[in-house]
């Protein structure tokens, strides 16, 4: 209660760092400051997420309906899908780029560089990120990346502008595969990705610039990480104590422990790996392969490889791909904590054990990798270890679970459209990663792994979850980044069907996986023990496209409202932490010359005898019982 | 709108819970020594599961439902920053829980994996490439026939690299499906030419990735006679979702007199073996 006062009478301190810029280019394209930057992110992601959307759509055409011609795909594809009808290849490369895609350039970019550039240094009362440049060249980085990804879409394919990007990259086309991209899967594993056009379709040019793109995102990433942890380590407010933070601030924060940590072994797996397809090295590739009637060392199409580990390449993947998982919810989990508290009119419950949570989980997330390999052919004595720590992850996770509930009892919620997504993210978050404890245990990965189930967890968990938190996090920061509202209605249309749609679209795939669907299966027109779950492939098609088609609703809400929403005062939402002390959109320092000073923790809803139901962190003559987010306050 | 959300996390929970316990869609018929145990388990995971689902959706749903807000003047939630002791009975509840899950989910895993194939086992070499498998028996003599990387030759049929100098590759089959007998311990020898495949039969509850470059060696029980689909579960390459072969499981006396024979009278007996046990009923 004493520190309530603390400094109330100081004089704030003053800023003076780089002007606004004024020329369009420095101010839009080249620009420094974090907000512009995190709105760039956001815009790559939105522009990612299409394409990758509209991939998992073709794949389930391709899955339900695998004999139908489908006129509009010859025109497209007249390689990919001859006649309408998608061939195998067009597939794996279709499954191959939506995994790529997504995870990198959707699940890593909006959640930190986007949402985590914008509103960190604001949250934390800072006027930018500890190194302007460096954020500036963290997100074209990741834009050349993208731009590497897409091309390797199109440098395999014969069509005229899969040609044009050829010549351009001096790569043949002659005799193009059809295929429309490398095929790998978002895991790429070796030999198969490591051996070039000799493994078959989908392993030329392609391959290359995959792996190339994975690399340069790597850099990208790296470069974001390092500006995150020093600004919240160096920049927070007068008053602004490591646990007045919001948690979001949390979230990005060990998200960008991870991403520092893990990146740099996917660079290097990811270089090692380019110079085995490309230099005839052999860290992942064995001896003595045999592809198509050529043995390793016997053509010129097919170098010698002496004595690399396939197994290691999973390893150095896996080091990096499943702290990547947590990269992409850790940060929905802050968003979803932060609006849960503020519509629930409500202290979020048990900050602290938040906290901790949030920590366990990103240090138990760099020693459960191998669950991912229990039959990989790695030793059967580690799988019990990564088993055990992997079943101990769930436990964070239930904890965190158990506050978002907590924050909710007691509350007087106001269901707008970011408190339904919120709360949306709660139930998927429940629903997808409840079954970690299934794939979790070697003894139950021996059916389960590769089947539905997997995709069914991993989607519903870190891909839909996670951008349950990015939907919740755009409803609630659009006034603040526009100035605008974003309409309601629609928005709780979007939120019914998307909440049901990935409902119907992921449960079933458990079943599926169950019965031992394979995943990564362009038709499954071979196998009898398939054929009774036809109706539900259907079933979630449907249930795809119908979700799909709702997305674009979305689209229309955000760039319609940029210019035709409803106004949006400071503070809208009558929330608490700093980014509402500030104009909407904020101006280009921040908070107009003048950083806030901090007297309270980030979540003071309903304190008793305050005039409002809720209390700033900047103001300065509310008593607030403890203030400083502890925990067991009893009432 | 509060009620209208609790109600839909309720009925996509019931919804959700009965498409499990419908039993339409489940893991099939169990054929191995090991499934029994792992069956078992996998059954209190998932009763772990499903439990911990409902009571969490059915908890978020009661929030939603009874503490949205009235808009009554001056009506303010409950101030709460949490509470210790509740923080603590969780976590332990539930790290209880999940780690006992987790050490009981590796029993079945340490019978199968931590130690080598019984003695007597019956043994075939597993060696996969893109889009087909090679099964590789001993023949008579129950001696491999050496094989080498440099004799492979896909166009002389000659997939697995046999070396016909060695004696005792003579009497060596190759074929494209497995045979193995019934209630008899199988070990398995997996290799893969090119890239990493994977063996699965659903029956069996079991799957073992072959990596190129690597031998690895597992061992299961089969104990229902009848022939079985075989699927690569690990991404190949283009023709991956028709990398199909069959899994036969034969009584003794049968897969005896089968091994006994030359290789092209192993084949026809093979090809007549295949016709002649049906597939489960799915």
């Amino acid at each position: 209660m004493a520190e309530t006062h603390e400094g109330a009478h100081e004089a704030p301190h003053e800023v003076h760092r780089h002007p606004a810029p004024t020329g369009f280019i420095r101010k839009y394209i080249f620009s420094l400051d974090h907000k512009v930057i995190g709105i760039q992110y956001i815009m790559l992601a939105l522009a990612a997420v299409i394409v990758g959307m509209l991939m998992s759509l073709l794949m389930r055409l391709k899955l339900s309906w695998p004999d139908h011609k489908w006129a509009i795909l010859a025109w497209l594809f007249p390689t990919g899908a001859p006649d309408g009808l998608m061939n195998p290849e067009f597939y794996l490369s279709l499954v191959t780029m939506h995994g790529t895609i997504m995870v990198f350039f959707v699940l890593t970019t909006a959640p930190q560089g986007g949402f985590g550039n914008y509103f960190l240094p604001i949250q934390i009362g800072a006027e930018d990120m500890a190194f302007p440049v460096l954020n500036m060249m963290s997100f074209w980085v990741t834009f050349v990346g993208f731009i590497a990804i897409l091309l390797a879409i199109f440098v395999e394919g014969n069509h005229a502008l899969g040609e044009w990007f050829g010549a351009t990259l001096g790569t043949s086309f002659a005799g193009g595969s059809g295929t429309v991209g490398p095929i790998g899967g978002w895991t790429g594993y070796a030999p198969l990705s490591s051996v070039g056009k000799i493994a078959g379709p989908g392993q030329g040019a392609g391959m290359n610039l995959w792996v190339i793109s994975i690399a340069i995102f790597c850099i990208g990433s790296l470069l974001g990480a390092l500006n995150f942890i020093t600004t919240l380590l160096n920049m927070r407010t007068k008053g602004m104590s490591l646990m007045r933070m919001p948690l979001t601030c949390w979230a990005w924060f060990t998200t960008a422990v991870l991403a520092l940590l893990s990146f740099p072994v996917l660079l290097g797996g990811g270089i090692l790996l380019l110079l085995d397809r490309i230099a005839a090295t052999s860290f992942f590739t064995p001896a003595g392969l045999y592809f198509t009637g050529v043995l390793s060392g016997t053509s010129p199409n097919f170098p010698l490889h002496t004595g690399g580990s396939p197994i290691l390449w999973q390893h150095l993947f896996w080091f990096f791909g499943h702290p990547e998982v947590y990269i992409a919810i850790l940060p929905g989990m802050g968003a979803t904590s932060h609006i849960l508290a503020t519509f629930a009119r409500k202290p979020v419950f048990g900050y602290r054990a938040m906290v901790f949570a949030i920590f366990a989980i990103g240090l138990l997330g760099f020693f459960v990798w191998g669950h991912h390999m229990f039959i990989s052919g790695m030793s059967p004595y580690s799988a019990i270890a990564f088993s055990i720590l992997t079943l101990s992850i769930g436990v964070p996770s239930a904890v965190k679970t158990f506050n978002w509930i907590g924050t909710l009892w007691g509350a007087r919620i106001r269901f707008t459209t970011a408190m339904l997504f919120a709360i949306g993210f709660v139930s998927l978050f429940v629903a997808g990663g409840i079954t970690g404890l299934i794939l979790g245990q070697s003894s139950l990965d021996l059916p389960m792994h590769d089947t539905y189930i997997v995709p069914a967890h991993f989607h519903l968990v870190m891909g839909v979850a996670s951008i349950f938190g990015m939907f919740a996090a755009t409803y609630f920061w659009f006034p603040k980044m526009f100035g605008r509202l974003m309409n309601e209605r629609i928005g709780r249309i979007h939120f019914w069907v998307t909440f049901l749609g990935v409902y119907a679209i992921f449960m079933p795939m458990h079943v599926m996986g169950l019965q031992g669907m394979p995943r990564r299966y362009s038709q499954f027109t071979e196998y009898h023990f398939l054929d009774t779950l036809h109706p539900l492939v259907i079933f979630v098609s449907v249930s795809a496209i119908i979700t799909i088609a709702v997305q674009f609703l979305f689209y229309f809400n955000v760039f319609w409202s940029m210019f035709k929403g409803e106004k949006a005062g400071e503070n809208p939402w009558e929330a608490t932490t700093l980014e509402w002390n500030t104009t909407s959109p904020p101006p280009h320092d921040n908070f107009a010359g003048v950083l806030p000073t901090v007297y309270h923790g980030p979540y003071e809803f309903a304190v008793p005898g305050a005039p409002r139901d809720y209390v700033m962190q900047s103001e300065v003559d509310v008593e607030v019982p403890s203030g400083d987010g502890h925990n067991g306050h009893k009432h | 709108m509060g009620r209208v959300l609790a109600v839909i996390i309720w009925i996509v929970t019931l919804l959700s819970v009965l498409l499990f316990v419908s039993g339409k869609w489940w893991l099939p018929a169990a054929i191995s020594d090991h499934a029994p145990a792992l069956d078992r388990q996998f059954m209190i995971t998932i009763i772990v599961v499903g439990i911990s689902f409902t009571a969490a959706q059915i908890g978020l749903g009661w929030m939603v439902w009874k503490y949205r807000d009235t808009g009554k003047a001056g009506e303010r939630a409950t101030y709460s920053h949490g509470s210790n002791r509740l923080e603590v009975l969780w976590t332990v509840i539930t790290a209880v829980v999940f780690i006992a899950l987790g050490v009981m989910g590796q029993s079945v895993w340490a019978s199968l994996r931590l130690h080598d194939a019984p003695p007597g086992s019956y043994t075939v070499e597993v060696v996969a490439q893109q889009f087909q498998w090679n099964f590789h028996y001993a023949g008579k003599d129950g001696k491999f026939g050496r094989t080498e990387p440099r004799l492979i030759d896909d166009s002389a049929l000659n997939f697995i690299g046999l070396d016909p100098s060695d004696a005792s590759s003579a009497d060596d089959s190759v074929t494209a499906a497995l045979a193995i007998p019934v209630n008899r311990p199988v070990e398995l020898r997996l290799r893969s030419k090119d890239v990493i495949h994977n063996f699965w039969v659903p029956q069996l509850r079991f799957k073992q990735d072959l990596v190129p470059g690597m031998e690895i060696k597992v061992h299961f029980t089969a104990n229902r006679v009848g022939k079985y689909e075989l699927a690569c579960a690990e991404l190949c390459g283009q023709l991956h979702f028709k990398m199909k072969s069959y899994m036969l499981v034969l009584p003794e006396d049968e897969l005896t007199a089968l091994q006994a024979l030359p290789q092209e009278q192993f084949q026809a007996r093979m090809t007549e073996l295949l016709a002649k046990y049906p597939l489960p009923q799915y």
